[in-house]
């Protein structure tokens, strides 16, 4: 096995209410090779965004380490890149302009490899759009392009469609793995879904939530483009959801209370 | 071969751009429209007004005739007091309202960028903007004389305090999810400043612009007309002291037409600068 790009000992988190400590992740240990696609997934509050935000940098575990490419995060960057649910794009900077950021489109490497990532995400025609006239998916590729723009050695998407309905959803799946397998980038992909956990990930990480933990791990053996309605497809599936059942049995035998 | 290739590019951008693009001359068209019903009751009012006072039913004193008003419009273009007395108010306008104004924008940001500074000035601030406009007038008059000076501060005390809040306020509006997408960008502070928070303040910004410009007109007025030897003010005060009504309402027409004029030009320059926020 090579070395990991990114390492998780024993992170532990807790967030501070004004009585109260509720700890969001109890011993995460985890790692991530270069070229995986890890999905994570586990029901709302398991602390997965969480999880994923602490290895970019925008919080700050309490305990234990969290290294990139052997150097600890110490703080967000473009090596780190990060889609949220909503794209958050700039209203006021057209397509390209969004994607390029900080970077001058005057400037020829930039301009070309802007180009050639609208190409990738599939949005020719649209450069000069504002993100008013964008819908929500054509929006969240023109923030996955600006992420890729800045070469991350991670990247790191954090329910990146949840908001949108299934079509688009099930397409924009399809043109993360086309850009996984042109570019090769590394990613963890937190979701609630579980045919999206198993369509896109090499590896499926399973949470329970009260306090985070790693309840589980699947490698899901089988070749991309992933077909939804095969009997493989729905053997990984049922294994995810035996998963939670076992997660849900073991809340019923700990605290008397469901989930 | 090459428009083969362009033809879809353009429909699925179409199908995308707001309707009015579709069809230019059916927009010209409806606008041309849209401005004539709008001057319809103006005009009306116009005529009727000529037709009253033709035939003695008003009175021409109070209410001169619209082509009596044109006719001292005419003659004070022509002996040259319109333009001289329109210069003064202009310059006095442009300076004021740039001070005041450009103010308000400096000190906006630095207040809304700093939870320091603003503690430090806004509550100040804020009561001296309640401080009725009106009221020190006569003061101002008193302390800078009957020059320049005192109009010029007054119009810039009446410019300062919308450009401020809005500037404040749009500071404040910058949408907080923004900065985290900065953060992982890696933005430096500086940057963070011009390419997010200012962007951000522009609509706040040319809000700001249109109530303080609003502002400065009616400060120019009143500064004119309290204590001056010059400009539109003093030449309508001058006019109402010799009971000379048509000047008088050339005066105010001249105001309202410089007010909207001015008015026009940020909405125009608003049109051009947030484009991306559609219509």
């Amino acid at each position: 096995m090579s070395a990991a790009l990114l390492e998780i000992e024993n992170l532990n988190k807790s967030f501070r209410t004004d009585s109260k400590s509720v700890q969001a992740l109890r011993g995460i240990e985890l790692d991530v090779r270069e070229g995986e696609f890890v999905t994570v997934i586990g029901p709302s509050g398991c602390g997965k965004s969480t999880l994923l935000r602490i290895i970019a940098g925008l919080e700050r575990g309490e305990t234990g380490t969290v290294k990139l490419s052997g150097e600890p995060i110490r703080g967000p960057g473009i090596d780190k890149g990060f889609i949220f649910q909503e794209p958050r794009l700039f209203p006021w900077l057209t397509v390209e302009k969004n994607i390029a950021a900080d970077l001058s489109l005057r400037k020829p490497e930039v301009r070309s490899k802007v180009d050639e990532l609208i190409r990738l995400v599939k949005l020719e025609g649209f450069a000069k759009a504002y993100p008013r006239e964008l819908s929500g998916g054509m929006a969240q590729r023109v923030a996955i392009a600006r992420a890729l723009l800045r070469k991350p050695k991670i990247l790191l998407l954090d329910e990146p469609f949840g908001a949108l309905d299934a079509f688009t959803r099930a397409h924009m799946q399809e043109v993360l793995l086309d850009i996984w397998k042109h570019n090769g980038t590394t990613m963890i992909l937190v979701t609630h879904d579980i045919d999206e956990a198993v369509f896109l990930g090499s590896r499926i990480m399973i949470l329970k939530p009260r306090p985070g933990e790693i309840r589980g791990q699947i490698a899901v053996e089988l070749s991309y483009p992933r077909k939804k309605a095969s009997t493989a497809f729905q053997e990984y599936r049922y294994r995810v959801l035996r998963e939670f059942e076992r997660i849900d049995e073991l809340a019923w035998g700990e605290s008397g209370a469901g989930i | 071969m090459s428009s083969h290739s362009s033809a879809p590019r353009r429909t699925s951008k179409w199908a995308h751009s707001p309707p009015e693009h579709r069809n230019r001359r059916a927009v010209l068209l409806r606008r041309a429209g849209d401005a004539l019903l709008g001057l319809l009751l103006p005009v009306a009012v116009l005529v009727l007004w000529q037709w009253f006072g033709d035939a003695g039913r008003i009175s021409p004193l109070l209410f001169p005739t619209p082509s009596v008003i044109w006719a001292s419009f005419l003659w004070l273009l022509e002996t040259g007091m319109l333009g001289e007395s329109l210069g003064v108010s202009l310059a006095r306008t442009a300076a004021g309202f740039g001070l005041g104004a450009g103010l308000g924008l400096v000190v906006g940001l630095a207040v809304g960028l700093s939870r320091v500074i603003e503690r430090l000035l806004d509550s100040s601030v804020q009561m001296l903007r309640m401080i009725p406009h009106i009221s020190v007038t006569f003061l101002f008059v008193l302390w800078f004389g009957i020059g320049e000076t005192s109009k010029i501060m007054l119009i810039a005390k009446g410019s300062f305090f919308p450009l401020y809040i809005y500037t404040f306020l749009g500071v404040r509006n910058t949408d907080n999810k923004l900065f985290e997408v900065v953060r992982v960008l890696g933005y430096s502070r500086f940057k963070t400043l011009v390419r997010l928070v200012l962007p951000a303040t522009v609509p706040g910004v040319m809000l700001g612009i249109r109530l303080s410009l609003a502002i400065a007109w009616v400060s120019l007025v009143v500064s004119e007309m309290m204590g001056s030897t010059s400009g539109l003010g003093y030449l309508m005060m001058d006019a109402r002291a010799m009971s000379d009504t048509p000047i008088v309402f050339v005066g105010i027409a001249l105001f309202t037409l410089l007010g909207k004029l001015t008015d026009m030009l940020v909405v125009y320059m608003e049109r051009r600068l947030l484009a991306w926020r559609g219509s």
